[in-house]
């Protein structure tokens, strides 16, 4: 193991488990995130107490933040070391018609995401954490939690405009993981002349579901309510 | 046909260069890029001017060393194509044809569009290589090889060296090129007893010599004269992984 993670494919691996991890991450949030689309809000106000409360939970979501800080760093790293080994540019480079334009600005919509990525922390999760949310009970008072589903839908009903800048971060985040998704495989060594062509089939459908996914819920709140 | 060439002169390594324009006129669409080169120069020449220096020597598309960034585009527009296969008919009449050299730190211009490849052989010396005594070519028959990597060893051998990859790349990635090399001779019983040293060296050597990392882009592969896929570069992340694992 010796120095693997100063090599620059030791870094690369780094970039790739904990893209997949965040990956993972991101469809689990967007089951629950869709409860808001079913029912008064009780459905997901439930699973968002749950996910609060478990205790699974609770231990993954400091592993969570230190996935993201260490997929931002080593980004970080990787991108600024890559800058340096082209002083002298091109001046005519045209496209080969292969390379997609998303794994070249792989830095440039992550540092978008991770724009995003903080007020969205700010909108709801600092709030539930930190700020005065308030509460209903359920069960015959059994359950006390708080009403989340009036935190989202208020924001996304209120400002037409929060809803647009959810949408536009929902479709850079598919394009990030339209590229980072068959990337994180080839990365890992997964990958022969069968294979990459699946994987990248499957990154389309997975990066579709994520950005359609996450858009409908605000454009739910826009255009319906 | 007539054209215009646009093509980066530096005089040395030391000195600044620049792009200057040249006309050349009754091109013939038969001739392959560098015959036309040979013609400018003659022309030149006949002028009293510095002709433009470049690489070449086969001439046949398996050296390798003709390697230059024209019109846009690593060895050319045409796909899995060296320079010197390169034909002027993949041009138009009133062109304006860019030639530069590679772009890469860990390739510095020599002169003109020829630049210093040797970090690929500082490469090869630190690993790409086999030391057992492979015996001769009836030896070659007693030791048997699976026919699938037999095939799959082939294709990766089929790498020039040429650098394409290293200019195409935005990260100036040697990734493409090694991984040739590894997943050649890591197929084969004979390069099997150093494959794990073989790839931790080689990969420690591209990291030291300013290459840049992978990011997937596939532009390498796209560019390469001889369609060297990126399969190799997974394979050479499996390999290297084991390697290290078994430290
Ligand atoms: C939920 C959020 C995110 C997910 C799910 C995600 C996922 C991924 C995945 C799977 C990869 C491919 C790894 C590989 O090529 O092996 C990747 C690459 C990358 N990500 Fe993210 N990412 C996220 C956020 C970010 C953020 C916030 C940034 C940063 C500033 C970022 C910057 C990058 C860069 C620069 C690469 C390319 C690195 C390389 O190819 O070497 N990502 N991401
Ligand atoms: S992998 Fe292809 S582009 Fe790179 S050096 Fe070998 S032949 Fe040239
Ligand atoms: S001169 Fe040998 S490959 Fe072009």
């Amino acid at each position: 193991m010796n120095g693997i993670f100063s090599s620059s494919i030791g870094k690369k691996l780094i970039m790739s488990i904990s893209g997949l991890f965040l990956m993972v991450f991101l469809l689990v949030h967007l089951i629950v995130n869709l409860m808001l689309l079913v029912g008064n809000g009780e459905t997901f106000n439930r699973a968002a107490h749950f996910m609060a409360t478990n205790l699974a939970i609770k231990v993954v979501e400091p592993i969570l933040a230190l996935g993201f800080i260490i997929h931002i760093i080593y980004a970080s790293i990787i991108t600024l070391q890559n800058r340096k080994t082209r002083p002298i540019g091109y001046i005519n480079s045209s496209s080969n018609g292969v390379t997609s334009w998303a794994s070249k600005n792989m830095y440039i919509l992550g540092g978008t995401v991770l724009i995003f990525l903080v007020l969205h922390i700010t909108n709801f999760y600092w709030k539930l954490k930190f700020g005065e949310v308030p509460t209903l009970s359920v069960d015959n008072g059994l359950i006390q939690m708080e009403d989340a589903y009036s935190l989202v839908s208020g924001l996304f009903v209120a400002y037409w405009w929060f809803d647009l800048i959810y949408v536009v971060g929902a479709l850079l985040l598919g394009f990030h993981l339209s590229h980072g998704f068959w990337a994180a495989f080839q990365t890992l060594g997964w990958n022969n002349k069968l294979w990459i062509k699946r994987l990248e089939v499957v990154a389309y459908i997975y990066a579709i579901i994520i950005a359609t996914g996450f858009s409908i819920i605000p454009l739910y709140f826009l255009i319906l309510k | 046909m007539n054209i215009k060439l646009k093509i980066w002169r530096q005089p040395d390594a030391k000195s600044n260069g620049r792009f200057e324009t040249y006309p050349l006129n009754d091109v013939s669409s038969d001739m392959s890029f560098l015959e036309m080169l040979d013609y400018l120069n003659n022309n030149l020449i006949k002028e009293g001017q510095q002709p433009v220096a470049f690489e070449h020597d086969c001439r046949e598309g398996i050296c390798g060393s003709c390697g230059m960034y024209i019109s846009g585009r690593p060895h050319g527009p045409q796909h899995k194509t060296t320079t010197c296969e390169l034909r002027m008919r993949e041009f138009k009449d009133g062109d304006t044809i860019t030639v530069e050299p590679w772009r890469a730190s860990a390739f510095p211009v020599i002169k003109d569009l020829i630049v210093e490849r040797s970090a690929f052989d500082k490469i090869m010396q630190s690993g790409g290589f086999i030391s057992v005594n492979a015996g001769a070519a009836q030896d070659a028959n007693s030791i048997l090889v699976k026919k699938k990597n037999a095939d799959e060893a082939f294709d990766s051998a089929t790498c020039l060296g040429c650098g394409a990859c290293v200019a195409a790349c935005k990260n100036s990635s040697a990734m493409l090129f090694i991984a040739a090399k590894v997943t050649h001779l890591a197929l084969f019983p004979q390069g099997q007893t150093e494959a794990e040293l073989r790839v931790k060296t080689m990969v420690a050597k591209m990291d030291e010599l300013g290459f840049g990392g992978c990011t997937n882009t596939r532009a390498c592969e796209a560019e390469c004269p001889k369609g060297i896929s990126i399969s190799n570069i997974a394979k050479l992340n499996r390999e290297f992984f084991v390697a290290k694992l078994k430290e």
